[in-house]
C-alpha cells in the first residue's frame, strides 16, 4: 500500500516545501520509515542525476568564438555607453565658457566700480586724505609700517598734478595705498595694491578705460598693482599714469 | 559570458551531439543580445536565458521532430517508485555511465525537466517559466520522468545481470 504522503516527497527533495508543509513532512518522515527511506532514495538519485548530468564541457575555442560574435554583434562600447555622457559634457562646456567669460567680465566691472566708489567716497569726505602733503617725501613715509609694500611717488612740480594727500584704502580684504591728486579742478585716485591674479585679471592693459563715465587706467609694475581713477581728460589720467610709471623714488 | 558552462551542457543534452550544441549556444547568446531590450528587470535573468536556448532547439532540425511528440501530461501518473526492483540496491549498483545513460535515453520533455531540476536545480516556478508550462504540470512531469528513470535504470540493471 502506497503511502498519502509519497506525492509530497518529491517536493520535500526538491526544496520545494517551506514552513508548516516541511514541518509536517518532517515530523511524517520520522514515524514512517517507508517513507523515510523513499526520500532518502529520492535523494539519492537526484544527487547522482546531478553528478551524471554535468557532463558536457564546451571547447576552450568555442567559448572564445561566442565571445567574439557577441562583441562583433555589439555597437562599440565606448559609442552606446560614453556618447550620451560625452554629448552632455560637450553641451556643458560650450555652455560653460562664455559664462565664464561673462563672469569673469561682471566681476571685473564690480571690482572696478567698486574702487571707483572708493574714490567717490573719499571725495564726498570731509577728510579725504589722512596725510595732507604735496611733498612726495612726506607722502610716502607715512605709510611706512601701514603696508606691507613701498612704493615710489613721482615728482609733479613741473606737470599740471598736484598732490593732495594719502590715505589707506581697503579693496578685496588688502590694504593698499590710495593717493589723491588735483589736476585742474579734478581730482584723480591712485590706488596700490600688492599684485594678485586676481587683481591682475582686471587689468584693461594699460589703455585707458571707461568705468562709470569715470576715466581708468590700471597696470602691473614691481609686484604691484597700480590703478588711476578720476573724472579728468583721459589725457590728463593717461598722463598721471606715465609719471607714476616713471617714478624712482 | 553568463552561464556559458551550464547552457552549453543544457545544449547538449538537448541536441545530442557537439556540433548542434555549439550552433544553438551561439544562436542563442546572439538573440539574447539582440533582444536584452525585451528582457524586464527584475525578472529572473537565468530563466530568460534557458528559455531563448530552448526555443532555439524547438525550431532546430532535431527540436521540430521533438515538438510532434510531446506525451501528454496527466496529473494521476505522479507516481511513486517502482516495486519491482528494491530501489536502493538499484541505486547502490548504479553508476554514472548508467545514469547517463537513461538520461540520454529519456524522452527530451523529460530530460529537460530533469536537467533543470536536479542539474541546474531551478525551483519549480523557474522550471514553469522556461518551458512555459504550469508549475502542477511540472511536478506531475518530473514526478513521470522519475519514473521512467528508474525503469530505464532497473532495465540496464536485468541486461547486465543477464
Amino acid at each position: 500500500m502506497t503511502c498519502d504522503w509519497v506525492p509530497k516527497l518529491d517536493l520535500y527533495v526538491d526544496g520545494e516545501l517551506s514552513g508548516g508543509e516541511l514541518k509536517e513532512v518532517e515530523v511524517h518522515l520520522q514515524t514512517c520509515p517507508t517513507c523515510a527511506a523513499d526520500a532518502l532514495n529520492r535523494l539519492q538519485l537526484k544527487r547522482m542525476t546531478q553528478s551524471a548530468g554535468r557532463r558536457f564541457s564546451a571547447r576552450p575555442e568555442f567559448r572564445l568564438k561566442v565571445a567574439q560574435s557577441i562583441d562583433a554583434a555589439k555597437p562599440p562600447r565606448w559609442a552606446w555607453r560614453w556618447a550620451p555622457v560625452l554629448a552632455a559634457a560637450a553641451a556643458l562646456v560650450l555652455m560653460l565658457i562664455p559664462a565664464a567669460v561673462w563672469l569673469q567680465y561682471s566681476r571685473s566691472e564690480q571690482a572696478l566700480g567698486e574702487l571707483a566708489d572708493l574714490h567717490v567716497s573719499t571725495l564726498a569726505s570731509a577728510n579725504p586724505v589722512d596725510v595732507v602733503s604735496s611733498d612726495r617725501h612726506t607722502v610716502k613715509p607715512w605709510f611706512q609700517g601701514k603696508l606691507p609694500f613701498t612704493f615710489n611717488l613721482p615728482d609733479v612740480e613741473t606737470s599740471p598734478f598736484k598732490l593732495i594727500g594719502g590715505r589707506l584704502a581697503y579693496f578685496q580684504q588688502s590694504p593698499g595705498a590710495q593717493l589723491l591728486f588735483d589736476v585742474g579742478k579734478h581730482r584723480i585716485s591712485v590706488f596700490i595694491f600688492q599684485n594678485r591674479a586676481e587683481l591682475s585679471r582686471l587689468n584693461s592693459g594699460s589703455s585707458l578705460t571707461t568705468k562709470l563715465a569715470f576715466n581708468t587706467e590700471s597696470w602691473t609694475e614691481g609686484g604691484l598693482w597700480y590703478f588711476v581713477v578720476g573724472d579728468a581728460s583721459p589725457s590728463d589720467v593717461h598722463d598721471l599714469s606715465e609719471l607714476l610709471r616713471s617714478a624712482r623714488s | 559570458m553568463p552561464m556559458f558552462t551550464s547552457l552549453y551542457n543544457f545544449a547538449h543534452w538537448l541536441a545530442h551531439n557537439r556540433e548542434e550544441a555549439e550552433d544553438l549556444v551561439q544562436e542563442a547568446y546572439l538573440k539574447a543580445l539582440k533582444g536584452f531590450a525585451s528582457f524586464q528587470q527584475g525578472t529572473n535573468f537565468r530563466a530568460w536565458m534557458y528559455r531563448i536556448l530552448r526555443n532555439t532547439f524547438l525550431t532546430s532540425r532535431s527540436g521540430l521532430g521533438v515538438k510532434m511528440t510531446v506525451p501528454l501530461d496527466r496529473e494521476e501518473d505522479a507516481v511513486g517508485p517502482p516495486t519491482d526492483t528494491p530501489e536502493a540496491a538499484l541505486l547502490a549498483r548504479a553508476d554514472q555511465q548508467m545514469l547517463q545513460s537513461a538520461l540520454e535515453r529519456l524522452p527530451v520533455q523529460f530530460r529537460e525537466v530533469i536537467l533543470l531540476c536536479d542539474v541546474e536545480e531551478m525551483s519549480y516556478r523557474e522550471i514553469a517559466e522556461i518551458i512555459g508550462i504550469p508549475i502542477g504540470t511540472v511536478m506531475s512531469r518530473l514526478s513521470r520522468a522519475r519514473k521512467s528513470m528508474r525503469e530505464l535504470l532497473a532495465e540496464k540493471m536485468r541486461g547486465a545481470s543477464k
